[in-house]
């Protein structure tokens, strides 16, 4: 049994459990359990402040658990932070450079950490940005930074990439860039991405499972595919107008217009679909909500709920 | 292949791959034959998972629409659809329910919705013939 557990234990290449952390009184993670398999690319959307770069420094084992466990390929990277950063290529959301080296001594400095570094690879990814190996740190732009940090972390071809907010502040051209860059690295098989964004546009061009984090809560965690068919957005229809909305399982969002209600709900679709018929009510109009519905509506459910227990 | 996804757009991703291609193929812009972009290759100009990319590729070839084999790429099938009639007819439902739904809404009776049909479908051959004879 106890060996089961523990091959089980490695399947995934990260593994969260029961993770919580504090700083000073403020409750910052609350018991968060995640596990990301092989080949995956994991999105964690959050607003600003709602925990998602906590949970990557955890990651890199620049901050320890307060309470529960945080693995890395099995490994604990507060414990073995050599063993475990070596497999981790990292893009930090202020995309720390030292602003007084050039490019290319930025490139033989890092390389010098990695005995797997790439160096067609480093050069294939300068010319595809377009970035002067000459050119000083300190006067690239913003984008052009995050250009250097992301072939940093791509360039020893790592199998997991962690990138906190990859594109953020960045321009649509850059972004195209970076989003195209990370599209390739997936693409190449077995390696795993996870990467925090508020951005849902590319969370849904890019993500295979996510997780919504609100409050340093994990409040959805499922692959996209499975959270976008659970959902659906319906246009009801009760013979007498209503003045309360209707008591139906599942509701998420509900909004009136006209005579109609327009709901969002997830989970036993037929049972709320039977329950509303037996109200006398016509479904009339079942589509998907996109990425952005589902994490509005999340979103507003818990901030409702949480202000409504205070 | 020109295809535009859209994450504004609720229909999954790789639902709209499918729909653009079918509509390609329909239209007579992919032909039989035809080579299709490799996974790896599409999902970088759609600034997509190429996960998502195969999963349509998949389904389009379970359809019969694509076909792949190894060292030859994926390509459009010359034989053309090879599902059976009943899937074939599930296939068509969905669409043809949501037509008579805005019908409906729209004041339309059903011998007009077959009226519109037979003329939309006249100018959608015109449309072909005209692309064949500039194709030669």
């Amino acid at each position: 049994m106890i060996n089961d557990t523990d091959s089980d234990f490695h399947k995934n290449v990260i593994e969260i459990k029961g993770l919580n952390r504090k700083f000073r009184k403020k409750t910052v993670l609350d018991n968060i359990d995640l596990n990301i398999s092989p080949g995956k690319v994991f999105g964690l959307v959050g607003e600003n402040g709602a925990g998602k770069t906590t949970i990557i420094k955890h990651l890199m084992g620049l901050l320890k658990a307060q309470q529960g466990s945080v693995r890395v390929f099995g490994i604990d990277p507060v414990k073995d932070p050599a063993g475990a950063l070596s497999k981790i290529g990292y893009l930090s959301e202020e995309r720390d450079l030292p602003h007084w080296m050039k490019v290319n001594e930025l490139l033989t400095y890092t390389k010098a950490f990695y005995p797997g570094w790439d160096d067609n690879f480093a050069d294939e990814l300068l010319e595809t940005f377009n970035l002067d190996p000459a050119e000083k740190i300190k006067n690239l732009s913003r984008g052009q930074k995050a250009q250097a940090a992301l072939i940093t972390a791509l360039a020893y071809r790592p199998p997991l990439l962690l990138l906190d907010e990859p594109s953020s502040g960045l321009d649509p051209v850059v972004r195209r860039d970076i989003l195209s860059a990370i599209i390739r690295t997936v693409a190449d098989e077995g390696r795993t991405v996870f990467f925090s964004s508020h951005l849902l546009d590319e969370v849904e061009r890019v993500a295979d499972e996510i997780a919504i984090i609100h409050r340093g809560k994990i409040i959805l965690n499922g692959s996209l595919e499975d959270i976008k068919a659970d959902h659906h957005f319906v246009h009801l229809r009760f013979p007498a107008p209503l003045d309360e909305p209707p008591d139906l399982p599942g509701i998420l969002s509900i909004d009136s217009r006209y005579d109609e209600w327009i709901v969002m709900c997830n989970g036993n679709y037929r049972e709320f679909c039977s329950k509303a018929k037996g109200m006398g009510c016509e479904i009339y109009k079942d589509t998907y909500p996109t990425l952005e519905d589902i994490f509005v509506a999340y979103n507003e459910k818990n901030r409702s709920a949480s202000t409504g227990a205070a | 292949m020109r295809l535009h996804i859209s994450t504004k757009d609720p229909v999954p991703i790789y639902q709209q791959i499918i729909t653009q291609v079918k509509h390609l193929v329909a239209s007579q812009r992919l032909r039989p034959g035809d080579e299709v972009p490799p996974i790896r290759v599409l999902a970088e100009q759609l600034l997509i998972n190429p996960n998502t990319v195969a999963r349509a590729y998949r389904e389009l070839e379970s359809a019969g629409i694509l076909t792949s084999k190894k060292g030859s790429g994926t390509k459009v099938s010359l034989k053309g659809n090879t599902l059976g009639l009943k899937e074939r007819l599930k296939e068509l439902s969905a669409p043809v329910d949501s037509l008579l739904v805005q019908a409906h809404q729209l004041g339309f009776t059903i011998e007009e919705v077959i009226e519109i049909v037979r003329e939309r479908n006249s100018l959608f051959r015109a449309l072909q013939k005209e692309k064949d004879q500039s194709d030669k």
